[in-house]
């Protein structure tokens, strides 16, 4: 059984750019990681005290998600169980990681290490926007838009999700980028086509 | 109509044996592979946990422990099945912390990167043995194992490929054992899953690999009849207060295998012998209707083995329809969880045609496969 989907939001933050729907909505040149992704929670005026605790890869895939959804999802249109994400990067969890094996020596601490599996990010944006449903994380070297397309196609079209965020998150030391779509079954006034070439034309 | 997907070979690669058969036969004999290892380079305290212990099994230079330990399995799974995987065959890895290790001893920079990731293991892999198919690598804390027999179930239901074969592990190094110390998630002693003195879980290393297939010719071996994913939303390194998450996934997995939880024979459960892991999966399986179908975790065994722990104990639980035996839940003596589930204590017969495989992880994260005779 094959469903519509259409991307109905994306939100991009990469170069120290937050892009929504490919309209650039701030830029913060110059600033290392850290700092920056600290001045789009604060531009953006969210009030998320958890965000302070979060490793880089869980704020950079939290405040995508927070963009992305942000005046795009209708919420009260679906049950939580209908909600889910498949998201991929790079490096996992290897940013944090670093950080866990310098404190190793020392004291290791429970709160950085909690951070050392790349799901986490997913676990952050499901508590945030109660999000119940399917999800997957996985390691990709490049965004494999052809599977990951895949995946929710499967997961829509086989009605196990009825809407469905997907995309990249990958933080290592300085580098990092974050694109992700909001897919849904029906359109919107700025929706898309979903497909595997407007996901790798919206990430860039 | 999907297609029925076969479980064609299977591998249980651990300190208890190098074959599935190796494995089931400690089971029986009670035999469990978790003791004190005093290993400095390993934690500064004694630790309970199930490790290699013959440092020459891994003895290839051009790859890693990790990387041998998913081609000692993979070997074993692919030489017991009749396909050929240079063709029309995916790979699925799983894994939670892959090559982590060499983050203690390496210098930090690229190369080191590059060398860690999940992605060049993956990929060494697939060229060792031939796979014409890029890897996948599924990496979802300890419910990747399961997570990674959904993954390849549902590729092979889209008719792009004939065959997956879908392989878990993990190796315990300092990195993984002072995070769990830190955590204070460590039992002193031998864990004791759904036990009322339980206090901790203990760690394992190991692999895993199933072979599965589309291919008609397999017809009469076991099938991977439903699967299901969920999350929590609650907490990043706490279980669901309720369980009703993980109970939706065992719902939504038995409903996708056209089953009725009375259909369930058995549970194979995480149970990780936390008071927390253990007191919400109890809660899950009487909420799912579950409460009376015997259940053991295999814990007490090869300790948590977490990318792989999915794997290892769904490829026991094959043995046991297979055999028609029942594995026992060491170290229990007195239910400790609030709901009265039905933990499996001795070795018991069984006429099983089918069990519920169940995992749950940091992330809030939740899995449930069935698999049918």
């Amino acid at each position: 059984m094959t469903t519509e989907k259409h991307i109905t939001s994306s939100c991009v933050i990469s170069n120290n750019t937050v892009v929504k729907n490919g309209v650039k909505l701030f830029e913060n040149p110059g600033a290392d990681v850290a700092g920056f992704l600290l001045s789009v929670y604060q531009h953006f005026q969210f009030n998320y005290p958890k965000f302070y605790k979060m490793d880089n890869l869980s704020k950079l895939g939290w405040l995508t998600a927070e963009v992305l959804l942000e005046g795009s999802l209708d919420k009260p249109a679906y049950q939580p169980e209908g909600l889910g994400m498949i998201i991929a990067n790079a490096n996992s969890s290897l940013d944090n990681d670093i950080k866990y094996t310098g404190t190793i020596k020392e004291v290791p601490s429970p709160a950085v290490f909690v951070y050392t599996l790349p799901n986490i990010v997913i676990g952050e944006i499901c508590i945030r926007h109660n999000f119940k449903g399917e999800h997957a994380f996985f390691i990709q070297e490049t965004f494999d838009a052809g599977f990951v397309a895949q995946q929710v196609i499967y997961l829509l079209d086989n009605d196990i999700l009825q809407a469905c965020i997907c995309g990249w998150a990958d933080v290592l030391e300085q580098d990092y980028k974050a694109g992700l779509f909001l897919v849904e079954k029906k359109k919107s006034k700025e929706s898309v086509v979903f497909s595997a070439d407007n996901l790798d034309r919206i990430l860039g | 109509m999907r297609s029925d997907v076969f479980i064609v070979a299977d591998n249980i690669y651990s300190p208890l044996g190098k074959t599935t058969e190796e494995n089931f036969l400690q089971l029986k004999n009670g035999v469990s592979s978790v003791k004190l290892h005093n290993d400095v380079n390993l934690s500064e305290t004694p630790v309970y946990s199930s490790l290699f212990e013959d440092k020459k099994q891994f003895n290839l230079t051009v790859y890693t422990k990790f990387e041998q330990l998913l081609i000692a399995s993979i070997s074993d799974a692919i030489q017991n099945s009749d396909i050929d995987i240079t063709k029309n065959t995916a790979l699925i890895i799983s894994s939670t912390k892959g090559n982590i290790s060499l983050l203690e001893t390496g210098k930090n920079g690229p190369d080191l990167y590059k060398r860690v990731s999940m992605t060049t293991s993956a990929k060494l892999v697939a060229d060792y043995f031939g796979f014409q198919i890029p890897p996948i690598v599924v990496s979802n804390a300890c419910i990747s194992g399961v997570m990674a027999i959904i993954t390849g179930t549902r590729l092979l239901h889209t008719g792009q490929y004939e065959n997956a074969v879908v392989c878990g592990a993990d190796v315990i190094s300092r990195f993984v054992v002072s995070g769990f110390q830190s955590f204070q998630a460590l039992s002193p002693s031998v864990c004791r899953p759904f036990e009322a003195s339980r206090d901790g879980l203990n760690l394992g290393e190991g692999a895993a690999t199933v072979v599965l297939s589309v291919n008609k010719k397999f017809k009469g071996q076991l099938k991977v009849k439903g699967g299901s994913i969920s999350n929590d939303a609650n907490h990043i390194s706490g279980p669901s207060r309720t369980g009703e998450e993980l109970s939706y996934a065992i719902k939504k997995a038995i409903q996708n295998a056209g089953l009725i939880p009375g259909d369930i024979d058995f549970i194979s459960a995480h149970g990780t012998a936390t008071p927390y892991n253990d007191e919400m999966e109890a809660n899950a399986v009487r909420l799912a209707g579950l409460q009376s179908t015997p259940l053991n975790s295999l814990k007490g065994y090869y300790g948590h083995t977490l990318g792989a722990a999915g794997l290892i104990e769904a490829v026991v639980s094959m043995q046991s329809l297979k055999e028609g035996l029942m594995i026992p839940t060491p170290g229990f003596n007195e239910l400790g969880v609030s709901s009265e589930v039905n933990v499996c204590a001795e070795l018991t017969p069984i006429a099983a045609t089918n069990f519920l495989k169940t995992a749950s992880g940091f992330g809030g994260c939740n899995g449930a496969i069935v698999v049918v005779k």
